[in-house]
This record gives C-alpha cells, structure tokens and sequence, in this order.
C-alpha cells in the first residue's frame, strides 16, 4: 500500500485512476446487462434478418420495404408497425398474406410459406414495434372447460361475434363485397390470433378487455357447438331465415306447385 | 241447369256447347260466350287396357297405405331412440325419420290414388251448373218483411219500449270492460310520462362503462386502436328481471378506439372522447336492432336488419340505408381510478322515432 500511497500525487495518478474506473465500469455493465441480449440477439437477429429478406419479396409491394405502409400509390396496404407477430402467423398462416391482388378482402388461399419461414417474418414485423405476440398453446388450448365456461363462451360469443360470424359461427356479408368468414374448422390458434389482432375490419380484441380465460371460452364454445352433431336433420349452413326461406320457397312451394299441376292437367285424349 | 232465372245475359241461350256463338249485351260483355269446347273421352275412357292400367295403379297407391302403416307401427316399436341415420349432410334420428316417413307416404299415396283415379277412370264430362240470381223473389221478399213485423210485435218491443232501449243500452256498456283492458298496453304517452321512460337511460354522470357478459370496467389504456366493445352501465348490475331488461334494451353501447387522426371529432364533442375512444349507443335508430357490424378501417357501423350505416368517425351520421337519425353519441372520461366513466346521459333519446320525438338536438353532417 505504501508504493500506491507515496505515488498519489504523481502527474499520472490522476489518469490511471479514470482508467481504472471505466475498466471497472465497463467491465460491470460487460459482465450484468448486455451479456444474455446479445447472446439472445445473436439468434434472433439472424431470424429478422431472414425475415426482413423474405419481406422484401412478398410483403413489400404493398406495405413498403421498411413495413411503413403506402396510402398514395395505386397499390396500397397498411402500416405493419406494432401489428406484432401473432398478426403476421394469422394472416400468412391462413394464406391470405400475401394478396395475390389488391382488393376489399384478402381471401383464404393456400399458403407456401413454411413455419420457419412464418416465424422469421413474424419475428421481423415483431421488430418494428410491439404488437401482440403468437400466443402460446396454453392459451388457445381451450380444454378442460366446464360446462358452465362454455355457457359464458356463448354469451360472449353471441354479444361480441354473432353480429358479423353468424350466431352458429356460418359467417356472413358486409358492404362492398367484403364478408365475415365462417369459423367452421377454423383451428384454435387461429382463433385466437383474429380475436387478438383483428384482422382487415374485425376489431380487435384485446387481452386486457377480453380476458385470455373469456377467449378460451369462446374457443371452447365454438369447438362445442361445431362438435355437436345436428340431429334435427338437414341444418342448411345454419344460416337461420335466409336458406330455411329459401328452401321452403323453392323446394317446398314449388313442391306443391308442381303436385297442382301434375292434379289440374289434362291427360292424353283419345283423339 | 235446371234453375234459370235469367239474370245474367251471358247466360241467354239455352245452347251452350258449342256451335253458335252469344252476342248478347255487347257493352258489358265485349267478349261474346265461347260455350263449352268440344268433350274429348280420355285414353282410359276408349282403350280397357289403359283403364286396367290406371286400376292398378290407383290399387298400388291405396294398397300401400297399410303396409306404411303397419311399417309405422313395427318402426315405434322397433327402433331404439339412439339410432341415427347419417347420410353425408343429413343426419337424423333414424326412429323419427322412419315415423316420419312411413305415416307421411302413406297419407300422400291416399292422395295420390284418389286424384289419379279422378284423373284417369271418374267421368270427366263438363257440365254447367248455372248461379242463380242474388235477389230474393219479390213476393218471397213481401212473405219476409210480413213474418218480421209480426215477429217484432210478438216481442212485444212496440209497447213495452224499455225493453229495447235497455238492451242497447247492455250491448253497448258490455264493450265497456273490454276498452278498459286497453289500458294494459301501458300507460298514456305524455310528454312527462315519455321523459322518464323511453327517453331515460340508467346512464348518468360518473357511471362506469363495463364489458357486457363479465362487467369488467374498462381502462383507456386497454383499448387499442381498431377495438370494438360492447358495453352497458355498471349501475345496470344492480337490477333485476324485467327492469334489468328493459335497462339494458336501452343503455346497451359499443365502445370503438379510432385514431384521433384519421376521424371527424366536431369541437362541440371534443371533450367527449378519451384519445380516440368514443362511445355510441348500440340501438339502430331505424327500428332498434342491436348493432355491433363494425368495420374497422372504415368506421362504418353496419345494421343487419336494414342494412342502416353508420360512420363512427364521424359522429355517428347515417351513411347509408334506411335509419333517419345518427346514432346518439355518449359523453365519456375517465374516473379518478383510471376507469371509463359517463360523462353525462345520452343527450338526446336512443332507441327508434316515435310520434312527438323532438329530434332538432341530434347530430347532423355538418354540425359542429
């Protein structure tokens, strides 16, 4: 200690001393905060990178090459700032990302993305600012319900979806060409993610609103409903008045129609 | 054809098939009397084999009925109740499908018999049955009134007077009970009646806007943009049965998060967003349907019924369709606990136009 203490007030004390402090410094903020993000960043930018090349091909047109959007040009397509990454695995997913052409709606269609390739455009929109994660299985699993869940699942289904989905879940139109699609077969995930997000015009409806639990039981309550077997016969959609009216004008009148005429005709005369 | 009174001109030759053709009354008949085409006998009528045809025929449908019928029989009691047929989109109870089926034809195959056997093999000739005049004949008339006068002194009313007034008198005081139920179709709409009724909701200041079904209140902070909730009073908790009803018929909102931006905020309701939040009631103005169609991106609030639409980031005017009225907008801010709250009622009547609605206070395009 006595070579330190004698040397204090030597000219280049002062700057060993700063040094010493920003090594330590340094070596603390090194050895605490940034270790795991660039450990983590490492994987994850190599993802967004891939994303970011692969929305370069097939989003960018639309959306723009930074996912800023375009409202001017002839081909337009929404911002995909803070859109989140559940978004993105909806609509690519589903197929109807990428658009094959501009329009009111982007229709289902088959998709040729693979899942590694979704994730790496999820991650990359995910980057551009926060949004809504994929939601984990244990979310959307939607088991082990009781029955009195499903019950609460229909009561929100009916106040919260059936205006546009149908009270059955048959879908239906909106103006201009655009329609609510129906949610037969419609796999939990995917559910899940349109409630989250709100796809094109759905709504969203967020987690702290519409709780997880509230959305498993509108989950649960569609796979119930859909599960059942309909045992009253032809169900026509489910589509209520619209297709039963149509069946009893068609199918049933002319029916009668037809046993009017078939009654009334004259058969063949003898001459 | 026996009864001819000569009443109707169309009518005034004897002959009426075929042949000569009428020109009687040429004003109000333009068209003359073609009579009666030519009869032409059936196949049936001519050739014995087709008649046999037709009897057998008519046998097989008459001879099915008790076969169906005892089909019918053996199926209830056959046929377990969990049987199900399925056939691709068809799925149905198989016992009930069979009882169906069976008790059905059989009662189509009586009616299918009995027209082909009207059709095929029952005379067909045609024939006229002629109408006989409405009027009575005058001297049946004379017999009439003659009966009545002596029915009507028989009853004594001519003298005895006070019978006659007092049974109009009962028969028109009996409607009496009947006009007085009337007054269960509620009560009489004064103006004073109608503003605590159908112009009043349970909406007031400080109320708490909750979700509808879990009544979970609701903080700005929550609500993204795009959100749609359909919402109702806290204080709509409290109520019970038949006023919880009818409450919730009227109080019942949607709750949308728009970009500020991107919508028409008119400075007179300025205040009555929280950053985009706004709040509107759920009852179509045309005849009341529930509305929670909501686009997102272009605002439009869609009725099913009539197609109604509505522009929410517009206040609420009608775009299109068939709703007179834009749908009344509720003043909201938040509490002192974050939460959503009314910031007032609704400042004019929800619900659909009834007679001596005062709607001078809602909003129109280009109010501000």
């Amino acid at each position: 200690m006595r070579f330190l203490s004698s040397r204090r007030r030597h000219p280049v004390a002062k700057v060993a001393l700063l040094l010493l402090a920003l090594f330590v410094l340094g070596g603390i903020y090194n050895a605490v905060a940034p270790a795991e993000r660039v450990a983590a960043d490492n994987d994850n930018s190599q993802q967004i990178a891939t994303g970011k090349a692969l929305f370069a091909v097939g989003c960018a047109s639309c959306h723009g090459l930074n996912g800023e959007g375009q409202t001017t040009d002839t081909i337009q397509g929404p911002s995909l700032v803070g859109v989140g990454a559940a978004a993105v695995d909806f609509q690519v997913s589903s197929g109807r990302m990428p658009m094959a052409r501009p329009g009111e709606q982007a229709p289902v269609k088959p998709n040729r993305y693979s899942e590694e390739e979704i994730a790496a455009l999820a991650a990359y929109v995910a980057s551009l600012g926060p949004g809504p994660a994929i939601p984990a299985e244990s979310e959307y699993q939607a088991a082990g319900l009781s029955d009195e869940d499903l019950a609460r699942g229909g009561e929100l289904f009916r106040t919260n979806c059936s205006a546009c989905h149908n009270f059955q879940g048959a879908g239906g139109a909106l103006p201009d060409g655009r329609y609510a699609p129906a949610l037969f077969g419609i796999s939990n995930k995917r559910l899940y993610e349109a409630m989250l997000t709100g796809p094109q015009q759905m709504p969203v409806f967020s987690d702290e609103v519409l709780t997880p639990e509230d959305k498993a039981a509108i989950i649960g309550y569609l796979n119930e409903l859909h599960g059942r077997p309909i045992d009253g016969g032809l169900a026509l959609g489910g589509l209520g008045p619209v297709s039963e009216g149509l069946w009893a004008w068609i199918v049933g009148i002319g029916l009668l129609v037809g046993f009017a005429m078939w009654i009334t005709a004259k058969g063949a005369k003898a001459k | 054809m026996s009864e001819d009174t000569g009443a109707s001109p169309i009518f005034a030759h004897d002959d009426h098939h075929g042949g000569e053709l009428t020109r009687a009354d040429e004003a109000r008949y333009p068209v003359p009397d073609p009579g009666h085409p030519e009869h032409l006998p059936r196949l049936t009528d001519v050739d014995p084999r087709a008649a046999d045809r037709a009897t057998r025929q008519i046998a097989f449908f008459f001879g099915m009925v008790p076969i169906l019928a005892i089909g019918f029989a053996v199926v209830y009691f056959a046929v377990p109740g969990d049987w199900f047929f399925d056939f691709g989109p068809l799925r149905a109870n198989a016992r009930n499908l069979g009882l169906g089926l069976t008790f059905g034809l059989s009662l189509l195959f009586i009616g299918i018999g009995a027209v082909q056997w009207a059709r095929t093999l029952m005379t067909d000739e045609e024939m006229v049955d002629l109408r006989h005049g409405a009027t009575s004949k005058p001297e049946d008339q004379q017999w009439m009134l003659t009966e009545l006068d002596k029915v009507v002194d028989e009853t004594k009313l001519t003298r005895r007077k006070i019978i006659g007034r007092s049974l109009l008198g009962a028969l028109g005081f009996v409607f009496v009970p009947m006009l007085v139920g009337l007054a269960d179709l509620g009560p009489w709409p004064t103006k004073k009646k109608r503003a605590e009724t159908i112009e009043k909701t349970v909406w007031a200041e400080g109320v708490r806007l909750v979700n509808d079904v879990t009544f979970a209140p609701i903080k700005p902070e929550d609500i993204e943009i795009g959100q749609l909730i359909n919402g109702e009073p806290e204080t709509l908790k409290d109520l019970e049965g038949t006023a919880f009803q009818v409450e919730k018929a009227k109080a019942a909102i949607i709750l949308v998060r728009m970009n500020p931006n991107t919508i028409k905020i008119p400075d007179s309701r300025r205040d009555w967003q929280v950053g985009g939040i706004l709040c509107y009631s759920k009852i179509c103005t045309h005849v009341g349907c529930p509305i929670s169609l909501w686009e997102q991106q272009t605002h439009h609030l869609l009725c099913p019924c009539h197609q109604s639409t509505f522009d929410l980031g517009n206040s609420g005017v009608v775009v299109f369709g068939p709703a007179a009225r834009s749908l009344p907008q509720l003043p909201i801010t938040t509490d002192a606990e974050g939460y959503l709250v009314a910031r007032s009622g609704f400042t004019v009547p929800v619900e659909p136009s009834y007679f001596d609605r005062d709607s001078r206070q809602d909003f129109e395009e280009g109010d501000n």
